[in-house]
This record gives C-alpha cells, sequence and structure tokens, in this order.
C-alpha cells in the first residue's frame, strides 16, 4: 500500500516534471519566435497604394523612415483594378489598413460606410498641409457635409488637346476660348475639310458631357444629391451644345473601343481635337510621329460665357486617406505631412508622371517651363467635384447612354433628360428615404427637448 | 410497426435530408430573403439603413434596359455555345470512338486537357491569341489575306470569340461523356442495320443518336446550366465590353453585387439566372420524355 503510494507519488512528480518541463520549452519557443517576428520594437504603419502610385511610393518609404525611426511603414501595393473591391471587402471584414490612397470619386463611399477618419484636426495643426495650397476644386472632393475626410496626393483633370496646324489654319492658333469660338472653328474645320472630323468625343464617356455642364455652371445633381437636375437649364443648355455636335457631324458618334489607333488617327488628320487627361501627354510625346510633335498643343476648355477665362473642367486624382479604426493614426498622419511636402510632391511627378495637388510643387521648372502641363495648371483652378453620391458612378453611366441616344437622334434631347432625370431618381431614391429618417428623428429629438424643458 | 419503420427511413434520408438543406434549401431561401430588401452600400454602414422591399428588386430589374442586354447576351452565348459545344463534342466523340482511330487514349486526353486547364489563365493566354496585331490568330489571317478583326474589341465579334474560347474550354468533357454513351451502343444493332442496307449515314441517324437519347439529355442540361453561368471569360477578357456586348448575367450580378454593392438587387438577378435556369432544364426534360 505504502509502496504503491510511494510509486505512484514518484510517478506523478515526473509527470509533472515532464510538464513543466515542456511548457517551458513551448513557452521559449514562443517566446523566440514572437521576438523575432518583432524584432524591431517599431511601429507598423500599414499604407494600401495603388497601381503604379504603390509600385513608386516603395522608394520614398526609406527617406520617411530614416526621419521617423520609430514607425515601420509596410506598402501594400494593389492593382487599381482590385481595390475598390478589395477597400469594401476589407471594411466589411475590418481588415482595413491605417492609411490608403483612394481615388477621390470613391470617397462618398467610404464616407457612407463610416470608414474614414475626420482630418479637420490634423490639417489645423499641419506644419505641412496649408489648404491655401491646394486647389479649391480638388480639396472639395475631399470634403463630406464640412467634415475633411482626405488629403490630395495628386491630381488629375482633362483639357482640351488639339491640333495646332488645323486649329490656326481656320484662326485660332491658341485654340478656341469660348463655346462660340469652339463652335465656329469646329465649322470651319468641317466646312473647309481640315480634318475628318472638328472633335472626337466618344460616345462611351460621360466625361465630355460633365465638363460642358460644369463649364455651363449646372450643379449635375441638386444640392442635396437627392435628385437629377438634368432637365434644367444649364445641363440642358450643355447638352444641347453636345448633341449639336453630332448632328452638325463635327464628331462621330462612335464609342472608344472602335477608335482602332487613337494616335495614329490624330496623327493623320482624322479629328483635330480630343479632351483627355495628363497620362495622354506622355502617350502623345511617345506614339505620334516625329513630324507632329509640334503641330499638337493643349489648352484648358473653352469657356461657355465670354466673361470667364476658361470653362471648368472635373476634380479628378487621388488621396490619401486615414481609417477610423487604425490604431496609429499619428504616424499616418505622420506619413501623409511627409509625402504631402512640396519637393516630395515634385519628386513624385518625377517617377510616375502624376501631377503634384499643390501649388509650390508646380512651380518647379520642371512643370513650369514644360510645353503641355501649363494648361492643366491654369484648368486645375478652375475644375469642380462631380456630385459626391455613391451612387454617381451609376448615374454616369445612364448620362453617356442618354447623351449617345441623343447624339444619334434615336430620342430627342429633351426626351433624354426626362430619361436621365427619371433614372437619377430611381437610383437616388435611397438618399431621399435616409434623409427623411435622418429629418424626422432630429425632429423628434428636437420635440423630446423641447418637452424636457417644458 | 408502422412509425418504427418511418423512423428508420427518416433515419437513413436524414445525411440527405441535412446535406440538401444546408447547400441548397438554406442558401436559396437565404437568397431570395437577400432579393426582397434593398441591402446596399448604406445598409453595410448602419443596418438601420436597410429596408424590406417586397419585389421591388424585381420590378426594376425588369425595367431596366441594361438587365435585357445581359439577358439577350446570355441568351446567345448559350443558344449559339452551347448547341455548337454539343456539336464540336459529339464529332469528337464519333472520331475518337470509331474502330479505324488508333492510339484513342492519346487523342482523348489532349481533346480532354483544356478541361483541366484554368479557366482564368486560359482566359489570358486567348486575350494575346486574339490581340488585333499580335496575337496569332490575326497573324494567321493577314498571312491568308483575310480581313483582321479586332476580336475583343469590336462589338461584333467580342461575343464570337468568346464563344468559340467557351467551346474549346468545355467541349472535351461532354465529349466524354458522349464516348461512353457511344460505347454503350450494342453492337448488334449496328450488324442488323447494315444488313438492312443502311450507310455511314443512315446508321448514325437511326442507330447512333437515338441511342443517345439519354446522353443527350444530360448533356443538354449540364452544358446548359454551365452556359447560363458564363462569368469568368468575359470578366477576364473584357469586363463586360465593348459597349456591354458581353456584359452576362453573372456578370451584371457581380457588378451590381461588388461593384456598386446592391446585394438586394443582386440577389434578385441570382434568383432571376435561378429560375431561368430551372425552366430551361425543365423544357429539356419535357422534350426528351415527348420523344
Amino acid at each position: 500500500m505504502r509502496g504503491s503510494w510511494h510509486v505512484h507519488r514518484s510517478l506523478s512528480s515526473f509527470a509533472v516534471r515532464w510538464r513543466l518541463r515542456m511548457t517551458l520549452t513551448l513557452a521559449l519557443l514562443v517566446l523566440l519566435s514572437c521576438s523575432s517576428q518583432t524584432s524591431d520594437h517599431r511601429e507598423r504603419l500599414e499604407f494600401w497604394a495603388l497601381g503604379s502610385e504603390g509600385e513608386a511610393v516603395a522608394s520614398f518609404i526609406p527617406e520617411f523612415e530614416r526621419r521617423n525611426p520609430d514607425i515601420h511603414v509596410v506598402v501594400q501595393q494593389i492593382p487599381w483594378s482590385a481595390a475598390h473591391e478589395k477597400l469594401v471587402t476589407a471594411f466589411v471584414g475590418e481588415a482595413m489598413p491605417d492609411i490608403s490612397q483612394m481615388g477621390n470619386t470613391w470617397m462618398p463611399e467610404f464616407v457612407a460606410l463610416n470608414a474614414l477618419d475626420d482630418l479637420g484636426p490634423f490639417v489645423a495643426a499641419s506644419p505641412v498641409v496649408k489648404q491655401a495650397d491646394y486647389f479649391p476644386g480638388i480639396w472639395a472632393t475631399n470634403v463630406a457635409g464640412s467634415t475633411l475626410y482626405g488629403i490630395p496626393w495628386y491630381v488629375d483633370t482633362r483639357v482640351l488637346f488639339y491640333r495646332s496646324d488645323v486649329l490656326a489654319a481656320v484662326g485660332f492658333p491658341h485654340g478656341p476660348r469660348t463655346w462660340a469660338e469652339w463652335r465656329e472653328a469646329m465649322q470651319r474645320i468641317h466646312d473647309q475639310k481640315k480634318c475628318r472630323w472638328a472633335i472626337l468625343l466618344p460616345t462611351n464617356e460621360y466625361e465630355p458631357i460633365t465638363m460642358l455642364a460644369l463649364s455651363n455652371h449646372s450643379t449635375l445633381l441638386t444640392p442635396d444629391g437627392t435628385r437629377g437636375a438634368f432637365s434644367q437649364p444649364p445641363f440642358a443648355g450643355a447638352f444641347a451644345f453636345y448633341v449639336d455636335i453630332f448632328h452638325k457631324g463635327w464628331a462621330p458618334a462612335v464609342s472608344n473601343s472602335e477608335i482602332a489607333n487613337l494616335y495614329q488617327q490624330f496623327a493623320q488628320g482624322d479629328f483635330a481635337m480630343y479632351i483627355t487627361g495628363p497620362w495622354n501627354v506622355g502617350e502623345f510625346r511617345k506614339r505620334l510621329p516625329p513630324e507632329m510633335q509640334d503641330k499638337w498643343a493643349t489648352a484648358p476648355l473653352p469657356a461657355s460665357d465670354a466673361s470667364e477665362p476658361m470653362g471648368i473642367s472635373m476634380a479628378g486624382g487621388g488621396s490619401l486617406v486615414v481609417f477610423r479604426a487604425s490604431q496609429h493614426k499619428a504616424a499616418a498622419r505622420k506619413l501623409i505631412d511627409f509625402l504631402s511636402e512640396p519637393a516630395q510632391q515634385v519628386r513624385f511627378y518625377e517617377l510616375v508622371g502624376d501631377l503634384p495637388a499643390r501649388r509650390t510643387a508646380w512651380q518647379s521648372p520642371l512643370l513650369a517651363n514644360d510645353k503641355h502641363f501649363p494648361a492643366f495648371r491654369a484648368q486645375l483652378e478652375r475644375v469642380a467635384p462631380i456630385p459626391k453620391v455613391p451612387e454617381w458612378e451609376q448615374i454616369a453611366t445612364a448620362i453617356y447612354d442618354r447623351g449617345e441616344a441623343a447624339a444619334r437622334g434615336t430620342v430627342p434631347p429633351a426626351a433624354a433628360l426626362r430619361q436621365l432625370d427619371a433614372r437619377a431618381d430611381e437610383l437616388l431614391e435611397k438618399r431621399r428615404w435616409m434623409l427623411a429618417q435622418a429629418r424626422s428623428r432630429n425632429a423628434a429629438v428636437a420635440q423630446s427637448r423641447g418637452g424636457a424643458s417644458r | 410497426m408502422k412509425s418504427t419503420e418511418a423512423r428508420a427511413a427518416l433515419l437513413f434520408l436524414s445525411p440527405a435530408i441535412v446535406l440538401l438543406s444546408v447547400f441548397f434549401f438554406a442558401p436559396v431561401i437565404a437568397g431570395f430573403a437577400l432579393s426582397i430588401t434593398d441591402f446596399d452600400l448604406y445598409s453595410i454602414g448602419d443596418i438601420h439603413n436597410l429596408r424590406f422591399i417586397a419585389l421591388r428588386n424585381y420590378g426594376d430589374l425588369l425595367g431596366n434596359p441594361i438587365f435585357w442586354t445581359a439577358f439577350a447576351n446570355t441568351l446567345y452565348f448559350a443558344l449559339v455555345g452551347g448547341p455548337l459545344t454539343v456539336a464540336v463534342s459529339l464529332v469528337a466523340a464519333l472520331l475518337v470512338n470509331a474502330k479505324l482511330t488508333r492510339w484513342k487514349a492519346l487523342f482523348r486526353t489532349i481533346y480532354f486537357a483544356p478541361v483541366v486547364t484554368t479557366l482564368v489563365a486560359v482566359s489570358v493566354v486567348f486575350k494575346y491569341l486574339y490581340h488585333p496585331r499580335f496575337g496569332i490568330i490575326n497573324l494567321a489571317l493577314g498571312a491568308l489575306h483575310l480581313p483582321q478583326p479586332d476580336w475583343l474589341g469590336d462589338p461584333h465579334w467580342a461575343m464570337p470569340a468568346i464563344i468559340l474560347l467557351g467551346v474549346w474550354k468545355g467541349f472535351g468533357y461532354t465529349m466524354i461523356i458522349f464516348i461512353a454513351g457511344l460505347q454503350n451502343v450494342p453492337e448488334e444493332l449496328y450488324e442488323a442495320a447494315r444488313l438492312d442496307g443502311a450507310g455511314m449515314w443512315r446508321q448514325f441517324r437511326h442507330v447512333t443518336l437515338p441511342m443517345l437519347g439519354p446522353t443527350f439529355l444530360f448533356v443538354g442540361v449540364v452544358v446548359a446550366i454551365g452556359q447560363l453561368q458564363i462569368f469568368a471569360e468575359p470578366y477576364v477578357m473584357t469586363k463586360g465590353g465593348p459597349l456591354n456586348k458581353t456584359l452576362t448575367m453573372v456578370m451584371m450580378m457581380y457588378e451590381q453585387g461588388f461593384k456598386f454593392w446592391r446585394m438586394g438587387y443582386a440577389a434578385a438577378v441570382a434568383f432571376v439566372l435561378f429560375l431561368i435556369i430551372g425552366a430551361a432544364t425543365l423544357v429539356q426534360m419535357r422534350l426528351r420524355e415527348k420523344q
């Protein structure tokens, strides 16, 4: 009995010791593996950057980390085509990065998701980001209500590209300045058969119509973004101008995909004007034959009214945003500060070709002395955001769809605009309902407060 | 006695019942439930923004011209690509199964190979083959002095180009089923037909085809379902373009669901597609019954 007890005890004590040893070994292993992962004690900042910007930005990080030895930036490069889905999925799965690049047309969606951090206090305290140095139209794309959700990183807008030899031959060597001149120029090019068509406005792009409407001071949607404002005079006037270009035969009713080689066709005189963005400056230089290189130029969009210096183009580009759920907001803001420095902006332009968001950066001789970019610089002072509603992309599809129908003459312009309004109203129904809900909630709150005070 | 029998039956049926409920009935019911709400981006942000809207998604869908475009494109793909797949695979099966053919296993493997390739990888390869200037197809056409269409960029050619890929990718599978069907045809029938003086064509027409009846039903249903669900090929190669000419119903569902985050609306598209596939299957079964 005693012996068995003894044996039992020694066995159990052996088991205990063995278990202890195992536990210690395991704990040591865990500790070792942990320390090998976090051998640097720096704060880990996850940064999602998209496409070519994502490739280029990696080379900025060493300098940032040198200046901020306690921060380690992990750049996750995401292709543009997958970025939007990935960001929303990450939000749903609560796997957001701390900071991300974001196309500024996506901002309304993430604002609706309540995913973004308010950057107003950051800008108020930032030694680098000064609102006055940014283009107002671009800045506005980052503001929802009165809250700032993003800091412009690079900008993008569209201007008029034209064959300077053709436009000079019809009397507008510097390009048309107003809609009246524009019409006259197209008429002359058409009559004198200078080019096959005066202008190319691809019918599967909503941008040309939208820019004409912005130039004509249309808000596109009603100011609260709950209904279409397409039948109202500013949009209707721009739409008539657009449709007329096709009906007069100044532009072909073709889509992008029916243009086999844009550059070749521009060079051989298929069309004399085209509205496009900064990425095409490089393409035109590369792809137009050498003898064409001094025969094309850029100009700001023509003004709808002669009293204005130029038309109004669309505010595009990318911003840097910080996510609400981030645990490293201070570090994220340091990175924004760093990337917003004019010197870094110029370097970014050199690396990727993205146009800088800050006026100071544009003073760099690289841009200021360029032949084609000053037109963009001028235009950037007159850009406007497209309506900041998540439904915009679907409304945009309807814009070019109805625009094409009217351009081809299958639907009269007035009917097309009515259909466009109907479609927008249908898509924005949920917004109207939500606003009504919010209003009745506020009213209820006000009423209960009133009752309490009484 | 009765109740024990019933209980035993239930016990034996339960694995099937559980599997069916978990993997079929529950998702279908959940999908339908989603389709009668307006679950969207706003609802992801705040669930209080979710509304029950009965059949409004379906009403909107039927009034949306894009839906009809997607519907027409899907039918185009299924009605041209489906029969083409069946025809090509039947011909391939007859050739591989012919008595004169040597190295049967080799040919069977070669024709079956596309089935086991990765659809996305193959789509990327075909994108290169279809390249208007450097693609091997247009280089060959150019050498023969034939017109060289911009396969994936031209609204008229994009869908045929995708159908071609679909047929190439899919015919091997149905070919194997046809070979199995052909091998089940008793040799005596052919001998009897030959004694009656039937030539190759009449043997095929009056012996092979009728004997393949059940195989045709199976192949028809499987191919139809596969064709109506086409997604990856246009998603990788054209993104639904040019001019929505390759936008299919599943593409539309994907776009509405994961691009615009209108999950309720996307679920309605899915449910309509489910009904269409169900109807197509029923029609085929009825047709076979009549024969």
